[in-house]
């Protein structure tokens, strides 16, 4: 598939002038709405994730007219309640030389040099706000006997900076943002609308207006219409069918959204995690994450004679290869994730692999437990080990676990400018389901840090500065653009059942997954990438020609509704995969094969690639346009990372 | 529900006491029932406070009664279709039967009374003398059986209840859950072994 | 493995439902539950029969979406363990096994095993949170917290809103849901101020969705995957107890 250069893009929103100063000083500068008027004012929110709850609470309490949306059957279960490591803040409690401009740079660096500066400065300076908030709120963070915040260090950061509850961060975290969502429920400020879903965007006279959703308890399908619409649907990972991300996560609201003209940044941005629990079978139906913490006291390796037939336990020091120790002697096991997952590759294609079909290394702990004791061992991963020998059935104190690497977080997402506007006036796009703050990789405890800053703080404010000229005139139900937004949908609908075919939902999405597994994963190569840009297309075809989707458009049907889904993954699919053949680099999370080092390193090109990949829609199987937003680094140098 | 379970509670303890003293022969057990009469009779004349005691009882009685039986029903109205597949206990047995232990427990007491304290249903039945009431009682298996079974019932009934008013009553800190539980099972086998003694002791003619 | 499945079919609210005998073979021990469903599911769809529908979504025991009544025990014979997180090796090749949706009148049946767990938001909505608007918060350190708190606090914030205690219950009551938000809350300094109205505000929310009544009788405590304690049900009592007696009311509505 080919693509046509489009006209450069700028951020209009960008501030300047110190780096230090520059969210104080866009606040400033921002009109404020008048708390009168703010009753007046509509604001959709899609998604209560941590950025969607959070954020439609906080307009909530401000005192707009807020309508909330979810897919789930209750706003408590976003996908955010997954997450289980932690999140990050520049407190530098532990006094270990943490600073906002530390975590400004580790973000810089760690996210290969394709993020913003700007943006990323006032994610690390609101960090601290975030915590404050969520102790307020209840939030039952991990504590030291003295009764202060404990932290710990995590996905090699050096200082201590990631706050915990057990294993159940994000879980918490998004119970606060729920418990307050759920206060403003109450008061009346929030409408909510569980068991929805959006299927498309309504763009009335260039502006963002409202959207059509679908009521997944009755089928019915309807347009809700308001003065701004915030999108935080989430990540894009699902499209690669196995991932760690829930069931339902799905890429439509912002594929929806792209084809009404929103641009969609770097889709090719994908973090694998190195440490998930690897595929038992055809029937995984998902992937299981086991926390990043666990690389802090498990060492990984794998044997080194590919016939290998010993039980690992009986196999003698001198027979394993702790790979990473080896390779990576200051970071050892703890080397950023797409270091650590592309090694865990490596090993398994020479043969060396673990477990079932191979795909698998050892995350070995018996060391750990000679040195701390059993009980410590315990105490810090009691419930990862549990987790892991309820799905595998092994008892990870007596044998060593198997990891495997999987899809995890999607970086790329709908491009926004400073203000998290995307490139339609009106349509605000927050959380995971944007392009911002992490470049090409996203560091271990950050994507929290990241929702929670759009939707406590950035987004209230900068929103303002749009609603500022709204109340907008009334969208009637008639409206030409509404009612055609409407019936797009319900067509849709209607073409999906009537294909009647001999195909599964599932049996695509599958498909799907394991095309862009093996060329569009860990490792891309020009050649593998051409292959599923050839094969994605005809994939489509043959879902539009073969899919069966038993039941009705009434009531609840969940055929139906993966169908929506994954219909909507083989367009996007095509775009990432386009995206990576057109990145001709190695960084972050996208590995090209014919850009590394002589040691095997990614190789980062910055004169070529220091730019934003925003890519407009221009129709189905069409080229569509890339348009370039060059980034540049005045406070961080950018450096090729070394993790020898 | 707890206010009144604890009532009834120390009633059923003290009237247990009381028919120990059967053990020390029929001048002791009859003489106890006339103090029963005559207790407070200064203050309140004859059978005064056995009275107030007999109004508090049948107060709380009802209103433990009502209170159950309003549960009953938000229980039925908050599951009105039930499971196919029935349902194996997973908390406690006797946590399960306490509505059915209840009801045992009324039927047995409306009984009980017509035998020992009105006499009716007594091959014995003279009011003033409950020691040959009692005994002559006990002499048949079948009231034998019918007081087993109600004090079984009983047992069953204090020892879910006296744990679960503590806890309806909040009091139990978390850590003593366990001794909480153990209270309840040694206090409520001590009842039934108590009360079953009598019968028991009459039938194989211990007491006579 | 082999099994025998009967699963509870019911199209809406107005059907009246039936159980459904499906025989599923060729089951890994190594498939979750759910995902032996997917395998029925897949093969009704060939045949042309609609697919059974039942809740998931995160598939790893945390986003509380998830729950069948499994031969008629809540989340099934692991205790501790969410549906999907249940696995078929922890039954027996050829088993039958039946497959109903939590049963309870605030709980309607949307369709064959999905219910509508509503009234548990609607609890929350009630007073299960503290108020603090964005933006007001004190610095995090201003409050120290025993450590001890924090735990038990944390303990009870685990709930994962499954509503397998309400399912189990053979009251039909939400309490030890209720409870374990009203001591996760009423643990830490921060919930403290409205412990009184949060208590009462909650238990007639409660009342009013129409779950039915505790009677302490612990089957709920016994199936929840997240293992809260019974305990927070008599610490819910006592300071509903406690509320009372100071005279506190609910918050004005
Ligand atoms: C297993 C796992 C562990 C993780 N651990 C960590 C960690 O330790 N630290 C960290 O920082 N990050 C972690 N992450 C990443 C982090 O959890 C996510 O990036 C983040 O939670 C995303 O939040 P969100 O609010 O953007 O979206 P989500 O939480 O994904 O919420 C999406 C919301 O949008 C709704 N929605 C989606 N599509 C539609 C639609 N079409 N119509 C209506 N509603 C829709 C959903 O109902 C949901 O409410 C982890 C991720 C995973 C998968
Ligand atoms: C008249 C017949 C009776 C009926 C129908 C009855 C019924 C019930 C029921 C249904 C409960 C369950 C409520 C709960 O567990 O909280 C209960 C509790 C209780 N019952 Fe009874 N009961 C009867 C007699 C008694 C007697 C005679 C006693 C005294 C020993 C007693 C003591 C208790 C106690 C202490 C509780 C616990 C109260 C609580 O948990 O709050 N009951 N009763
Ligand atoms: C072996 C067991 C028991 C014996 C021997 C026994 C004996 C008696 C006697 C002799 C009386 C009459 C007292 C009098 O009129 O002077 C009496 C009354 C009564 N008993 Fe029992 N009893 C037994 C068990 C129980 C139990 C298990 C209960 C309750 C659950 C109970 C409740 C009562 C009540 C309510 C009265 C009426 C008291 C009154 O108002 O006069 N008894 N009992
Ligand atoms: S208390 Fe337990 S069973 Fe009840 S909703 Fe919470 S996690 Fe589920
Ligand atoms: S099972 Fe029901 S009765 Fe109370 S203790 Fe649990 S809510
Ligand atoms: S699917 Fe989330 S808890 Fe089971």
């Amino acid at each position: 598939m080919r693509y046509d250069e489009g006209e450069p893009l700028v951020d209009r929103a960008a501030p300047d002038g110190p780096l230090e100063t520059r969210w104080e000083r866009a606040r400033f500068g921002t009109r404020l709405v008048n708390p009168a008027n703010r009753r007046r004012l509509r604001v959709i929110v899609v998604g209560t994730g941590l950025a969607g709850a959070s954020a439609a609470a906080t307009l909530g309490e401000l005192g707009y007219r807020v309508s909330s949306f979810c897919y789930q059957d209750s706003p408590r279960r976003a996908h955010s309640i997954a997450a289980q490591g932690g999140i990050n803040a520049a407190k530098n409690y532990r006094n270990d030389g943490d600073s906002v401009y530390r975590l400004f740079y580790d973000t810089v660096k760690g996210g290969d040099f394709r993020a913003r500066e700007s943006n990323v400065y006032r994610l690390a300076e609101i960090s601290t706000a975030i915590i404050d908030q969520c102790v307020a709120q209840g939030v039952p963070f991990a504590r030291e006997y003295g009764g202060l915040l404990d932290t710990r260090s995590f996905g090699g950061a050096q200082v201590s900076r990631t706050f915990y509850a057990r294993g159940q961060t994000g879980q918490q975290l998004l119970l606060g943002a729920y418990q307050a969502l759920s206060r403003q429920i109450a008061a009346g400020t929030v409408t909510m609308h569980p068991r929805t879903e959006m299927l498309d965007l309504v763009v009335v006279d260039g502006r963002a207006r409202g959207v059509v959703i679908r009521d997944l308890v009755t089928g019915e399908v309807s347009t809700h219409t308001a003065d701004a619409v915030v999108l935080a649907t989430g990540g894009y990972g699902n499209v690669f069918h196995l991932s760690t991300n829930a069931k339902g996560c799905n890429a439509t609201a912002i594929w929806r959204a792209h084809r009404r003209g929103a641009l969609f940044a770097n889709p090719c941005y994908t973090q694998i995690h190195p440490t998930c629990i690897p595929v038992s079978g055809d029937h995984q139906s998902k992937l299981t994450l086991m926390s990043e913490s666990l690389r802090n006291d498990g060492r990984v390796w794998v044997p080194v004679d590919p016939d290998e037939r010993r039980a690992p336990g009986d196999i003698p020091a001198e027979d394993r290869d702790y790979y990473l120790e080896r390779t990576y002697p200051s970071f050892g096991n703890l080397v950023p994730r797409d270091i650590a997952s592309r090694a865990a590759k490596k090993v398994c294609d020479d043969g060396r692999g673990v477990g079932p079909g191979g795909l698998g290394v050892y995350l070995d702990f018996a060391d750990a437990i000679d040195r701390l004791g059993r009980e410590a061992v315990e105490t810090r991963y009691g419930n990862l080990f549990e987790m892991y020998q309820r799905i595998t059935g092994e008892d990870p104190y007596q044998v060593p676990m198997r990891i495997y690497p999987a899809v995890h977080y999607t970086m790329g997402g709908l491009w926004v400018d400073y203000d998290l506007q995307s490139t339609i006036p009106g349509l605000f796009v927050i959380g995971e389901a944007n392009f911002s703050d992490h470049g090409a990789n996203r560091l271990g405890a950050s994507a929290l840090m990241q929702g929670l800053a759009d939707g406590y703080f950035v987004l209230p404010n900068t929103i303002a500065g749009y609603l500022a000229d709204g109340p907008f005139p009334e969208v009637t139900d008639a409206h030409p653009d509404l009612v055609a937004a409407r019936s797009d949908v319900e067509e849709r609908v209607r073409r999906l059942l009537s294909v009647e075919g001999d195909r599964t939902v599932d049996s695509f999405h599958r498909e799907l997954g394991s095309l862009l597994w093996d060329h569009c994963g860990m490792e891309r190569t020009e050649e593998g990438l051409r292959h599923a840009l050839e094969r994605i297309p005809e994939l489509r075809a043959e879902f539009w020609r073969r899919v069966r989707v038993p039941g009705s458009g009434e009531g609840l049907n969940q055929s139906l509704e993966r169908a929506g889904r994954v219909a909507d993954f083989l367009e996007l699919a095509e775009l990432l995969c386009l995206d990576a053949l057109h990145r001709t680099e190695s960084c972050g999370g996208h590995f090209r094969a014919e850009s590394q080092t002589p040691d095997g390193e990614a190789l980062r090109r910055d004169d070529e690639f220091a730019y934003v990949a925003a890519w407009e829609y221009t129709g189905t199987g069409t080229p569509p346009l890339l348009r370039r937003e060059s980034l540049t680094f005045e406070h961080v140098e950018p450096t090729q990372r070394s993790y020898q | 529900m707890a206010v009144t379970g604890f009532i009834l509670f120390f009633y059923v303890v003290a009237h247990m006491v009381g028919n120990l003293k059967i053990f020390f022969g029929e001048t002791a057990f009859d003489s106890y029932a006339r103090w029963l009469r005559a207790m407070g009779s200064a203050v309140l004349g004859e059978s005064g406070v056995l009275w107030t005691i007999r109004i508090v009882l049948l107060v709380s009685v009802l209103l433990h009664m009502t209170a159950a039986i309003q549960l009953a029903r938000r229980a039925r109205a908050a599951r009105p279709s039930g499971y196919r597949h029935r349902p194996p206990v997973q908390g406690g047995y006797a946590a399960r039967t306490m509505r059915w232990g209840g009801v045992i427990i009324a039927l047995f007491v409306i009984y009980h009374v017509l035998d020992l304290t009105v006499g009716w249903l007594n091959p014995h039945g003279v009011p003033e003398e409950p020691f040959l009431n009692v005994t002559s009682g006990f002499q048949q298996w079948w009231v034998v059986l019918i007081y087993t079974v109600a004090i079984l019932a009983l047992g069953l009934h204090v020892r879910h209840g006296v744990w679960s008013a503590l806890r309806s009553l909040g009091t139990v800190r978390a850590s003593h859950g366990p001794l909480a539980r153990t209270v309840a099972l040694v206090v409520a086998v001590a009842l039934t072994a108590g009360y079953l003694s009598v019968p028991y002791a009459v039938l194989f003619g211990l007491v006579e | 493995m082999r099994f025998t499945v009967r699963v509870w079919r019911q199209t809406g609210s107005e059907d009246a439902g039936r159980l459904v005998e499906y025989d599923v073979d060729d089951v890994s021990p190594d498939m979750s539950f759910l995902e032996m469903l997917d395998v029925l599911n897949e093969r009704l769809t060939l045949r042309g029969e609609e697919p059974v529908a039942f809740d998931h979504d995160c598939r790893e025991g945390i986003c509380g979406m998830c729950g069948l009544t499994i031969n008629g025990v809540a989340h099934g014979p692991r205790r501790a363990t969410t549906t999907c997180q249940l696995h078929m090796r922890e039954f027996t090749d050829g088993d039958t096994i039946v497959v109903e949706p939590w049963r309870a009148a605030p709980f309607p049946v949307v369709r064959d095993l999905v219910v509508d767990r509503g009234a548990l938001d609607e609890v929350v909505r009630a007073g299960g949170y503290v108020s603090v608007s964005t933006g007001s918060a004190p610095e995090a350190h201003a409050t120290p917290v025993a450590r001890a708190d924090a735990d038990k606090a944390f303990e009870s914030a685990a709930c994962i809103g499954c509503g397998a205690c309400v399912a189990a219950c053979p009251n039909g009551s939400a309490m030890l849901f209720t409870a374990a938000k009203v001591t996760h809350l009423g643990r830490l300094p921060q919930g403290a101020p409205e412990r009184d109205t949060r208590a009462l505000d909650m238990l007639a929310a409660h009342d009013e969705a129409g779950f039915g009544g505790c009677t302490n009788t612990g089957e709920c405590t016994a199936v929840c995957p997240k293992g809260i304690p019974l305990a927070d049900i008599a610490q819910f009592n006592q300071d509903v107890l406690r509320a009372s007696l100071r005279g506190a009311g609910g918050r004005p509505a």
